[in-house]
Order: structure tokens, then sequence, then C-alpha cells
């Protein structure tokens, strides 16, 4: 079974090398031959899947080495793949909703004249992400995680020709890049520490060094996730990469690329166990992010990048459940699971609205669109449902653990990083329902463009809306079905470890208070944007509204600092080069030379003779000392 | 006697040179024929002293000893280990990709007169640099290394000033008076550099009596030969200032961006990938096997110096406004890599290093040649005049961004494996020193996907308009190159089979062990 592993990533591997060197001839078959790529690769995951289910629960991991990658003295790197319980999950994940979203680009890129190369690119995506997955080392991950930058990069900027696509795909691979600064000192670290940084004998030797090398790798390790999964204060380039095409922001920024940091921190747990110091800061910044990418949600007015900020803020909730230990572990994966189905569904419901409203994606020139569009609307409402947390959806079982879990961390960090939690379940009750009330429900307020073209919406090909509507199954009954018999956590827990934590309040007064929250804040959304008619053009707002459609000016204080600072410590460098060093180098070359100030008039003609000269002394040089030998 | 492999492998691109330059002046195609064909001969004889090499066998392989100034004690002497061998097979490799992409660079514009042929000297310079810097990857003997250390500047300094890029602004008259002031700073930093060490090249002498590596390094191991503090120290520097000159470190840089910017993009590849790497190669061979405690003293400077060349470079390339000194300031930061990971004197570091210069020479030459590629379309190297290639000609959009994306040190790519490889030998000796160097591969990605969005992306400029994609020689230069840094990517083990006893030997010259990791230390 075993050497089943290898194919996952060599399907889709083998499908990007082929779309992306195969040429014009391969434009008629290209996305097919993605497609059904990506699909063996899910078939052999669910193969692989069903043998794993069959073994008792401490067999299940495999192991596959290819070969040796970097054997150097003392320092040992394979190319070697391990499936548990936690790769498992994720390439079922991955495969399967990235088999869907193949199959919804085929015809949401039909009248793309690249639609070749954008199957490539995701098939490229698929394979880099597998290879981050199954790794059974952090430097083969560091080849997955750097991979599914690339192909994050390809495809935020596929439409190339549009310089603010071109600006965010370069934003996110920079930002991100940061965040492999850490992943790389990390491994550092690791491999001073440990000697390795193979999986198994790392996690397994936690106990052998002190906390505060465990805390200086566990908070590198934080530093890629925030990069990877947009954390603050790594988050700004994820609003940014809605500039790429409506299903890449389902696979990669929603489902799958963007919880990558939280696969890392949950897969490192030993280390963090050990180093509560680095749990703390995890879970602060989950707290912050789930805030903040929540608050940015409920003031966008374009679709995708209030979707975009709900992703932010959910990938929040994870990175916190994940820093809380063995009691969120599980959870953290349950909702980055059920996360991936819902929020997956709703960009791609995005993409159908969008593309029955000719690419806008300006919430207020939407309007009455369930006439319209009535699959896109009710996958859409399931998933809607299922991110707030409406009982008995995905979402309701998923969220409320973490929010219990919160609790259950105990002491005032309890109470505090719960009442987090809760409010931002109350935000994301108001800025979904805004999202819902906004694109579907109230007047149509849609216009004709400039050139007189008004939209004409309407529901969207099979290929688009049968992927929504599997997605929505999962939205509405993957947190039950996981939750019935703890069967999500006994799946896991061998893997990940698990414990119960203190909770100072009870599961069901919990459940019960998110219950409130949800209600008080779908009412809010109704009396704001579902009793009166919304106005087209955004008013001003409050001074947080302003700021938090400028992404709480975290992107002008990176403007002002990082990019002018940048740009001016760069340009004095360029004049410091050429007149200070060139001109001291060349200055204290020609007084301790004695080649006087011929170096600095080089241009002119005695130069070359001056270095004819010193050819010719060199010669004397040496016949000299030659001939004194010889006397 | 045995076929002396090494003297022909740096006496065919000798022969082709005079060869070539013997061609009569309207037969250019046949030079360049004659030319490619005896850089392409000459890879192949090094192919086989590649696959003749045992990577476990002795220290010096295939060694050919002649007398040759009896009286002063030089000999011809030769003999590679790991790293020279990688070097010379990387030189080897390199030109025959040269001389394509520099194919039409020296046509004459205008036919002056039958009696000129710019087109066959272009091309015998370019195998007599070939043969030279072969020569000194071989060369055993302190003397022979340094007269080809020395000889060598001579055709650079009539490839860089006698064949500027046809792409400049402003006049001709101009552009030709850059070309001779770069070709002549060249020549003159490289000639200081060369003086001084020909001063501790006779000051070594006097000390050890021969100016064999062998004999010398053998001497100092059995304690025959021992050194005063002091003189051991002055000879090091001699040595390491030429050779921190010509790799080039900070601050003794500012040649390169000059240089690499008025030559053309192929002869840019032979100062950058080629030549330069003569001399972090004699501070691995030279200065660490002669003078082991002298390095062992100046490394705190060096690593500095190597550090500053690392940031320093990256930041000065993100504000360039030409593509080629952005380049030029590129590969100053990948030389603050590489000789960090040398004086690192870890095994890690040096692997790495050793791996970078092989690497480092394959990237840069596709992001350059490529670069080149566009430059003579467009007619200028302004980033500036470009915008939007990527629309009319994706295939050089692609393939440029394969060679920035090897630049940046990407993950599957050759050169990941070397850059990881220095800063886990930095890290683990200079903790500090790795941290620092992490920060490249963040300004890194910045020089080089600005560099790509401003040519290759946004609406279609309109001089861009119709640029043509690459041809087929165009293809055959770039393909087999990202074809091999895809191999030594993911496969580098080939490479690290040699390289590594060499390496070890080196650590054993300087007698350095590699810090032990905490947990097994404890132990």
């Amino acid at each position: 079974m075993e050497n089943l592993i290898a194919l996952l990533v060599a399907a889709p591997l083998l499908g990007a090398a082929v779309l992306l060197c195969g040429g014009r001839r391969l434009d008629r078959a290209g996305h097919w031959i993605g497609t059904l790529l990506a699909a063996a690769s899910f078939v052999v995951g669910v193969v692989l899947f069903l043998d794993m289910l069959g073994k008792g629960a401490e067999d299940r991991a495999l192991h596959q080495k290819l070969f040796s990658w970097i054997p150097v003295e003392g320092f040992q790197a394979d190319v070697a793949f391990q499936l548990d319980q936690l790769s498992m999950t994720f390439v079922l994940l991955i495969t399967g909703v990235g088999t869907l979203i193949h199959i919804y680009s085929i015809g949401y890129m039909e009248h793309d004249e690249r639609r070749r190369r954008f199957f490539g690119y995701l098939n490229l995506f698929l394979a880099a992400m597998l290879i981050l997955v199954i790794a059974d080392n952090y430097l083969l991950l560091y080849v997955g995680w750097e991979g599914v930058g690339l192909a994050s990069y390809l495809l935020i900027g596929f439409w190339q020709h549009k310089p603010s696509a071109a600006t965010a795909a370069k934003k996110a691979f920079l930002v991100n890049r940061v965040g492999d600064m850490g992943l790389s000192i990390a491994i550092m670290l690791m491999f001073t520490t440990f000697g390795t940084f193979a999986f198994g004998p790392v996690l397994e030797a936690t106990g052998e060094t002190g906390e505060g090398k465990l805390t200086a790798i566990g908070l590198m390790l934080l530093l890629a996730a925030c990069g990877k999964s947009a954390q603050v204060p790594l988050q700004s380039w994820l609003g940014d990469a809605m500039e790429g095409p409506t299903p890449v922001s389902a696979l990669i920024h929603a489902a799958t690329m963007v919880t990558a940091g939280v696969y890392l921190i949950v897969r490192s747990g030993a280390i963090f166990n050990a180093a509560p110091d680095a749990q703390l800061v995890v879970v602060v910044v989950g707290a912050v992010t789930l805030l903040f990418g929540a608050i940015v949600g409920c003031a966008k007015d374009d679709i995708k990048k209030a979707l975009a900020g709900s992703t932010m803020s959910q990938i929040g909730y994870m990175i916190l459940a994940a820093g809380l230990g063995p009691i969120g572990y599980v959870f953290a994966i349950m909702h980055l699971v059920t996360h991936g189905f819902f929020k997956a569904g709703l960009f791609l419901g995005a993409g159908s609205v969008m593309h029955g409203m000719n690419d806008e994606v300006d919430m207020r020139k939407f309007g009455g669109l369930r006439k319209y569009m009535p699959v896109t609307f009710i996958t859409f409402g399931l998933g809607y449902l299922a991110i707030i947390g409406f009982p008995g959806l995905s979402g309701f079982f998923s969220k409320d653990k973490i929010i219990e879990a919160a609790f259950a961390k105990g002491g005032t960090e309890g109470w505090i990083l719960g009442s987090v939690a809760l409010l931002g379940a109350a935000i994301t009750a108001f800025y979904m329902t805004r999202v819902m009330l906004l694109t579907f429900f109230g007047e149509k307020r849609w216009q004709p463009d400039a050139e007189g073209h008004e939209p004409h919406p309407h529901e969207s090909p099979k290929s688009m809306t049968i992927p929504m509507i599997v997605l929505a199954f999962g939205s509405v009954f993957a947190g039950g079905f996981f939750s019935i018999g703890d069967r999500f956590l006994n799946w896991l827990e061998p893997v990940t470890g698990h414990s119960h934590g203190h909770a100072p309040v009870s599961a069901t007064t919990v459940t019960a208070a998110t219950m409130v929250v949800l209600v008080i804040g779908v009412a809010i959304a109704w009396a704001m944007y579902g009793r009166k008619p919304v106005p087209v053009v955004a008013p001003r707002g409050s001074l947080l509204t302003r700021a938090a459609r400028r992404d709480l000016l975290q992107d002008d204080f990176n403007h002002v600092v990082l990019v002018r600072g940048g740009e001016h410590l760069t340009r004095s460098l360029v004049y410091v080069d050429h007149t200070l060093v060139d001109g001291v180098v060349n200055g204290t070359a020609a007084s301790m030379g004695g080649l006087s100030g011929r170096l600095r008039k080089l241009q002119n003609g005695y130069a070359r003779s001056y270095a004819v000269s010193m050819f010719g002394g060199t010669a004397v040089l040496i016949a000299a000392t030659l001939l004194m030998r010889a006397v | 006697m045995s076929f002396p492999l090494l003297t022909a492998t740096a006496a065919l691109p000798a022969i082709g040179a005079v060869a070539t330059a013997a061609v009569p002046a309207a037969r250019r195609t046949t030079a360049k024929w004659l030319a490619l064909v005896f850089s392409l001969a000459t890879l192949v004889l090094a192919g086989i002293a590649l696959a003749r090499f045992e990577p476990g066998g002795d220290r010096y392989q295939l060694t050919e000893s002649h007398a040759w100034i009896k009286d002063f004690g030089v000999r011809y002497e030769l003999g590679v280990d790991g790293i020279g061998v990688a070097l010379m097979a990387l030189t080897a490799l390199l030109i025959p990709f040269v001389i394509l992409a520099g194919w039409h660079d020296a046509d004459p514009l205008e036919t002056k007169s039958s009696r000129w042929r710019p087109t066959q000297g272009f091309f015998a310079l370019i195998l007599m640099v070939e043969a030279m810097v072969i020569l000194s990857f071989e060369a055993t003997d302190v003397f022979l290394f340094y007269i080809l250390f020395e000889a060598m500047l001579i055709p650079m300094y009539f490839l860089i000033g006698g064949f500027g890029d046809r792409a400049h602004t402003g006049s001709d008259e101009n552009a030709a008076a850059q070309r001779s002031y770069a070709a002549v700073k060249f020549l003159l930093y490289n000639l200081v550099g060369g003086l001084i060490m020909l001063a501790a090249v006779i000051g070594l002498y006097v000390v050890a009596g021969t100016f064999s590596l062998s004999e010398i390094a053998e001497a100092r191991a059995n304690g025959s030969l021992s050194m005063a503090t002091g003189t051991e120290r002055w000879l090091f520097l001699g040595f390491f200032f030429a050779f921190a000159v010509k790799a080039p470190l900070w601050p003794l840089h500012t040649w390169l961006p000059n240089a690499m910017g008025e030559a053309t993009s192929p002869v840019a590849v032979l100062i950058t990938a080629v030549v330069d790497k003569v001399g972090t190669f004699a501070m691995l061979r030279f200065c660490l096997q002669l003078f082991p405690e002298a390095s062992k003293w100046a490394t705190p400077v060096i690593i500095v110096l190597a550090l500053i060349s690392i940031v320093y470079g990256a930041l000065l390339a993100v504000g360039q406004r030409d593509i080629k000194r952005l380049i030029a300031y590129a590969s100053i930061s990948h030389f603050g890599f590489i000789i960090l990971g040398i004086f690192a004197m870890t095994s890690q570091g040096q692997s790495g290093a050793t791996l970078y210069m092989v690497n480092h020479g394959i990237s840069t030459a596709a992001l350059m040649l490529v670069a080149g590629f566009l430059i003579t379309r467009r007619g200028s190297r302004l980033i500036a005049d470009y915008g939007g290639v990527q629309k009319v000609a994706p295939i050089l959009a692609g393939t440029f961004l394969i060679g920035g994306l090897a630049t940046l040190s990407l993950p599957g790519l050759a050169p990941f494996v070397s850059e990881f490889l220095v800063l886990v030998g930095a890290f683990s000796a200079y903790p500090a020193a790795g941290i620092i160097a992490t920060t490249g591969i963040v300004l890194a990605a910045l020089y080089v996907l600005v560099l790509y969005q401003r040519t290759m992306t946004g609406p279609v400029k309109a001089e861009v308009q119709g640029m043509a994609d690459l041809k087929v020689r165009e293809l055959a230069v770039v393909l087999p190159l990202i074809a091999l840094l895809l191999f030594l990517g993911v496969y580098p083990k080939p490479l690290t089979e040699i390289v590594n006893p060499a390496v070890q030997h080196t650590m054993s010259d300087v007698q350095k062990k590699d810090p032990q990791p905490e947990v097994e230390a404890a132990k």
C-alpha cells in the first residue's frame, strides 16, 4: 500500500508537466487532462483511506522513502512520505475539493484562451500541497510550502495583464517569504538541536532539550504559519489575492493552502505542548486575527473580499484552537475540514454570481438575485447557514467545539479567549448575513455599465452548479457526521492526542450563548440591510468602518514604512555605492599603491597604458625574482 | 604514462581558440561552428574526467607533474579534487551555451574592411578564457595558478572592452567610453589584487622553499614547516585580497556591475558564472589549505563582510534600473553566500558553498542569457522600457521567470539545495550570521519578482508589441539549463557525492569539527 503514496503526488505533477510544456495542441483537451489527473489522485487517496480504516488505530501510519535527497556529512534530507490519519484527512480534503474545483473551472474558465495553463497551475498546486501534507520531514514540507506559494503566485497573477493582479501576486509571495524565513530558521534550529528535521525523531526528542529552544522553534513555526495562513501581522496579502480567478480563491485561498499553517502547528504539537510561551503567542495571534478578519469582513462591499476577511477570521479560530494544545488540536482540524466545504462552496457561489453578472464583485450592485439563480442561492444559503453555526449544520458542530475548548483553557485566559471566540461568532453572523442580504435579497440594484451592457443574471452551467451542490451537501452534513459518536475525535486522537481541559461552564451553556450571539448578529444585519433599501454607493461610514474598508490601515502602515522606507533605503544605497564605496576603494587604492589620480580619470587613454605598464611591472618583478634565485 | 586528461581538457579549448582566430575574415559562420565544436569536445573531455574521478579515492586525482622552471622549483603540476572537478565540469558545460547565446553578438555591424575579424576574435577569446579557467581549477602548483589567475584577465579585458552590449542609451561614443571605463576598471581592480597576491606568492616561496601545494601541505602537517603567526597572517591576507576582488566581496565589488552591465550578456555570464568562481574556489583551495590558522583568525571579519555582501548586494539589486546591473548585484549577494559557507567552516557550509558555485553558475547563466535575448530584441537595458512581454512572448517570459525563481532559490530548483546548506552550515557555527543571511531570501524574492513584474506583466508597451518569442537557437541555450536546474534541485546526490570527500579534507586541513547537535552532545 505504501507504494501508492507517491502516486498521490505523481498524478497532478504529471498533469502540470504535460499541460505547461505541452503547448497549444493540448488546448482542446487540457482541462480534461488536468481534471482527470486530479480525480486520479483523489481515487488513490480513497483507496489508501479505505485500507487505513481496515487497520487498528495504532498501525495506520504508512511510510515510503523514495530517495536520499541531500546527503551531506552530518546532514540527511530524504524525499520520503508519511501518511497517517492527520495527513490522510488533508489528502482527502485537498484532492476531493480540488477535483470539484477542477470540474467547476471547466465551465468558469471556458472563455479564457489560457485555460490549459490555468489547469496546469491548478495541478501544480495540488502536487505541491500534497507534498506539504505527506512529507515526513520539515525540509520536504518546506518544498511543498514554497511550491504552493509559487502556485498561488502564478494563479493570483493569472490575469497578469492587469497590473493589480500582478501586484497582488508579488505581494502574496513576498509576505509569504517573510513567513518562510521563520520556517527556515525553525528547521536550522531543529538541526542544531536534534541533528535532524524528520518529524519522528524531532517530535519524540522534545523532552531532551530545554524549553527555551522549543519556544524559539515554536515561534518561528508560528511566523511561518502566519505568512501562509494570513494571520496578523502577515495577513495583508489575502485580500489582494482575490485578484485571482474565483476557483483559485475557493481552492487555495479558502479551503486548502491557507490552512497549511494550522497543519504545521498541529503537526508540530509535541513542540508546542512543551513550550507554553509559544502556545500563548499562538492563541493571541489566533484570537486577534479572528476579530481582525471578522471586522474587515463587515466593511467590504466586494463579495470576494468580504469572504476573504471571513476566511482570515475562521482560520483565526483554527489557530486559536491549535494554540490550546491537546484540548484543541482535533477541533482545529475538524473546523478546517468543515470550513473547507462551506467556504469553498461560498466562493464557488460568489464565482457563479460573478459569472452571471459580467464579473461584477460589488455587492451593492447585486440584490434580489435569488430569483435569477436559484441553485446558487440555495447552495450559497446552505454554506451561509453552516458558517454562522446554524444548529445542525457543519459549522455549528466545529465552531462550537472551538469555543468550548477556548473556555476549557481555564483561568482568566480561558474566559478571555472564550469571550473573544463568542464575539467572533456574533460578528460572523452579522457579516455573513450582510453578504447574503446584499446579494440575494432586496431590490435589484444593477445598472448598465459604461458601454450600456446591462447584466442579465442567469444560472451557471451544470459543470459549475454540481460542485456547488456537492460542497453544500458537505456543508450541511459533515459536522454532524464527524461529531456523532466522536468519530473525528477517535480518528485523529492517536496522532494529535486529546485532553478535555477544565471547562468553567457546561457545554450546554456555551452552545446556548453561541445561539444567543448568533441571533443578535443576524438581527443587527437584518436591521441594517434587510429592512431598508441599500444605497448603491457606500455611505461614508464611521471611522471604524472606513478603517476596516482599508484593512484596518495595516496596508497603509506597510506602504509608508516598508514600501516607501524601503524605496528610500535602496535609493540612498545606490547613491552610496556609486559615490562612496566606489570612491573610497578607488581612492584608497590610489593613495596606497601610488596609483595617483589616474584611477579617477579612468576614461582617459592613460589608464589603458597604465594597465599595460602594470602588466609589464609584474613581468619584470617575476623576472627579477627568478634572476635573484639563479644568481 | 597515462593520457594527460587534465592537460587535454585545457589544451583543447586553447587549440580551438587559435584555430578559431585563424579562420579567414569572410568565413564568420565557420569560426562560430568551429568554436562551438571545440567547446563541445571540451565538454566531452570534462565529462570523461568527471566519470574517471572516484569520490572515495585519493584527494587529488588524474594528477600530472612535470618540472617546469627547475631553478625556481616551479612545476607544472595538475590534479583535481571533488571541488576542482565539479567546477571544471561546470565551466566546460557553460561555455557551449555562452557561445551559442552570443552567436550574433560579434557580427560586424557593417562590412568595414575584409580584414576586420571581430567574430573570430570574440569566440577565440571565449575559448581562451575557458582554457585558462579550466587549467586554474586543475593547477596544484601555486605559481602556475598565479600565472593563470593573472593571464585570464587579458582575454577578459578585450571581451569586455571590445565587444560591448549593443543595447545602450545615449550616443555610440558615450557607450564606447563607458565600455572602456568598465573594462579598465575590471582590469585595474584585478591587477591590484594580483600584485598583492604576487607578493604573497613570493613570500610563501621564501618561507616554504617550494610552490607545490601538496609539498607545502605535507610539510605543514608533519611539522617540518612552521610559519610564524604574523607571517602566516600576512601571506593569507595577500592571497585572500586577490580572491576577494575576483569573487567579489564587499567593498571590492564595484567593478562587477560596470563590467556585467557593459559587456554582452554571454560575456557577463562568463564573468560571473565562470571567471569569478576562480576566486571563491581559490579561497577554499589555497587560503584554507595553506594558511589554516590565519583563516580561522580572519573568519569573524570575513563573515561580517560576507553578510554585508548578501544584504547590501540584494538591496542594491532592488534599487537598480538596468536589468543587467540588477543581476550583477544579485550575484554579489550570492557570492556573499558562497564566502559565508566557506568560512563558516562546517561540512554543510562548505559543501553548500561548492554546490552554490555550480548552481549559481547555471542559474545566473539561465537568467542572464534570457535577459540578453530580451535586451537584444528591444535594444534597451532599462527595466522601465519593458512591460507586458508575457503577453507577446510567453515562452521568453516563462523561462525568464524560471531563471528568476532559481535565483531566489525556490525549493525544487538547484540553488535552494546549496543556499539552504550554506544557511544551515553558517547557523550551526554562528547562529546570528545564519539569521541575518536568511533575510537574503526575502530580498531575493523582492528583486526577482519586481523585475519580473515590471518587465513581463501589465499592459503591453508599444515598443514591446510584436516582439518575437524565443527562437530555436535560444531555446537550445535555455532549456538544457532549466532541465539541469530541475535535476540538480531534485537529485543533487551525484554532485554531493563528489564534493563531500573534498570538503572533509578541507575540514581536516583547518582542523575543524562540525558542532554537535545539542541533544547528542548532551548524551
